[in-house]
């Protein structure tokens, strides 16, 4: 086969940049059976509650192998709707108002390909994960990014927005706690930014995936804001609070005429998410808080300690309010992030994520997951000092 | 609450070293929580989990004995359950609520051993009304480890999104 086929691919599609995370990925497969600690995942270390796995055993058991309305199941959507409205105090209908997909992922696309014309313009803030850029891509809109700080512990501020805002922006993509900073803002940002989206009669997309790993204060909706559950798309799952990241389940909630469209385009596209997954949502939901509370805790520990130990090596991190992501700067050793990965992974055998994979307002920083042991995280952590002395020098 | 016992309670088994850095302690201060833990009689000690029922873990048997007593005027089960848990034999007893007083767990070399100290120790004990012994056949979970299954998370990418 020649390399001549590639004419046939989309040339948006083309077009999309190779995901930084992929290129570290290999390098870091490269080094298999070395004793590397990485840091660089993005996922719970703990598995899933084993009651909840038990759940999903016993509905195969029971032979429930069939798909489901294509809304999801009814009793797990009344139990996202009791679950939404204890923790993030909005209510949602469960028959008309919910809609269960295939992790967060499948409902930030469904979301974009059911609101965006070609041109549409997105607002999403930056460093920010992965696929927010991409995904816009891919249904022919345009992404306009609203850079975040580390003086502001990468928090959204209402400024920023009003700064980046150009005529055409439709949606404002949230992410609060953020993948790769740990960023979220205050409420008194947040409203701020609500009463923008209201001026500029913008859509919100909230993946508010980290929410219950939020250490410091409380975390707030902004769908809980006066006048913004008619104009956000809640969206939430199980991978990271759960530890259910393998199952594929999330779901998105919002105003009927939306989850509708949303809805049109699962139907062709995915029908239904895996009646197995949703079996074990509806078990986690029902009995599970406990346990996300034990794993929050422990990602609280982990995160002071990787943080202290950080600062006090000379890797200048804000303590991140929330998920399970520090994202220290590394720019002060005048190395680029790239350089600093590279080299820790090669010298020290600790792999962490370069920034900018995360966007250009990432570059100087490398993120770092601490949903690892203990042990595995003071070992790192001494490692990393070593590293950084021997760039110091 | 003692941040210490926080880190306790989470099951690990962490040196007083790495206790120091989770929690932000010197390992003096970890040391002086340890100790007022013990002053207050929650920790009561370190010890290893281990499964005996291993071949060439060198102990044999492991009896579950339930226990019929008469409580004693003034002393209530207290004075038998303590001179009870001083036999070294003895590895854990505890008052249970419902169909009986004690319920005693023995460690033995043999089940001779086992059964000699419960017909000739234990039953004779003033006070002590019944037993019912019961042999351990096989371990699946051993202080909070799971003997067989282990679940590894080694599947999971090192990078990722
Ligand atoms: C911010 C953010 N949104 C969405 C996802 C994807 O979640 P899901 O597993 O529910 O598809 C991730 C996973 O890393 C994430 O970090």
């Amino acid at each position: 086969m020649s390399s001549d086929s590639k004419r046939w691919v989309a040339s948006h599609v083309a077009a999309l940049p190779k995901s930084g995370i992929r290129d570290f990925f290999e390098l870091v497969a490269k080094m298999k059976g070395q004793d590397v600690i990485s840091l660089g995942v993005g996922e719970p270390d703990f598995v899933t509650p084993w009651h909840v796995r038990e759940a999903a055993i016993y509905a195969l058991e029971k032979g429930k192998t069939y798909y489901t309305s294509n809304l999801g199941m009814i009793e797990l959507r009344r139990a996202i709707a009791g679950y939404v409205t204890e923790h993030f105090s909005v209510n949602y209908r469960p028959e008309d108002e919910i809609l269960v997909t295939v992790g967060v992922s499948e409902a930030i696309d469904l979301a974009l390909r059911a609101l965006c014309n070609p041109g549409d313009k997105v607002m999403y803030h930056q460093p920010c994960y992965v696929s927010y850029h991409p995904s816009v891509a891919l249904v022919h809109a345009e992404g306009i990014a609203v850079p975040t700080y580390a003086k502001d512990g990468f928090a959204l501020t209402a400024e920023a927005l009003r700064a980046a805002w150009v005529p055409g922006c439709k949606i404002l993509m949230l992410n609060l706690p953020c993948n790769p900073t740990g960023g979220t803002c205050s409420l008194e940002q947040l409203t701020k930014i609500a009463d923008f989206c209201r001026e500029k009669d913008l859509l919100v997309l909230s993946d508010e995936i980290y929410s219950e790993l939020t250490f410091d204060g409380v975390h707030t909706s902004i769908a809980s804001l006066p006048g913004m559950s008619e104009r956000t798309i809640f969206l939430h799952g199980f991978s990271k609070a759960f530890a259910m990241t393998g199952w594929r389940i999330g779901y998105a909630c919002g105003p009927a005429p939306l989850i509708d469209a949303m809805m049109k385009v699962h139907q062709y596209t995915m029908l239904c998410a895996s009646i197995i997954a949703q079996e074990a949502a509806l078990e986690a939901l029902l009995r599970g808080w406990d346990s996300v509370c034990k794993m929050r805790d422990q990602y609280h520990r982990r995160r002071d300690l990787v943080v202290r130990r950080f600062n006090e090596i000379g890797l200048t991190c804000h303590s991140p309010r929330g998920s399970f992501y520090a994202f220290p700067s590394v720019s002060q050793l005048g190395i680029t992030e790239k350089d600093f990965a590279v080299g820790l992974l090669q010298q020290e055998k600790v792999a962490v994520v370069p920034g900018n994979a995360f966007g250009v307002n990432g570059i100087g920083h490398v993120r770092a997951c601490f949903a690892t042991s203990y042990e595995q995280l003071i070992i790192a952590c001494d490692r990393m000092d070593r590293f950084v002395q021997g760039v110091k020098k | 609450m003692n941040p210490v016992f926080k880190l306790l309670l989470e099951g690990g088994h962490l040196s007083t070293a790495q206790m120091a850095q989770v929690v932000g302690l010197s390992e003096v201060e970890v040391q002086q929580h340890l100790e007022q833990l013990k002053k207050d009689k929650i920790f009561l000690g370190w010890r290893p989990v281990l499964d005996l029922s291993r071949e060439g873990a060198g102990v044999a048997v492991r009896a579950v004995i339930e226990v019929k007593v008469t409580p004693e005027r003034g002393g209530g089960f207290n004075r038998l359950a303590e001179r009870l848990a001083r036999f070294d034999e003895v590895e854990s007893c505890y008052l249970m609520s419902g169909g009986y007083d004690l319920l005693v767990i023995v460690d033995g070399s043999s089940l001779q051993k086992v059964a000699g100290f419960v017909s000739e120790k234990l039953s004779t004990l003033e006070g002590v009304l019944s037993t019912s012994t019961h042999f351990m056949l096989r371990s699946y979970k051993e202080g909070g480890f799971l003997i067989e299954q282990n679940e590894s998370s080694s599947t999971r990418l090192t990078v990722a999104p």
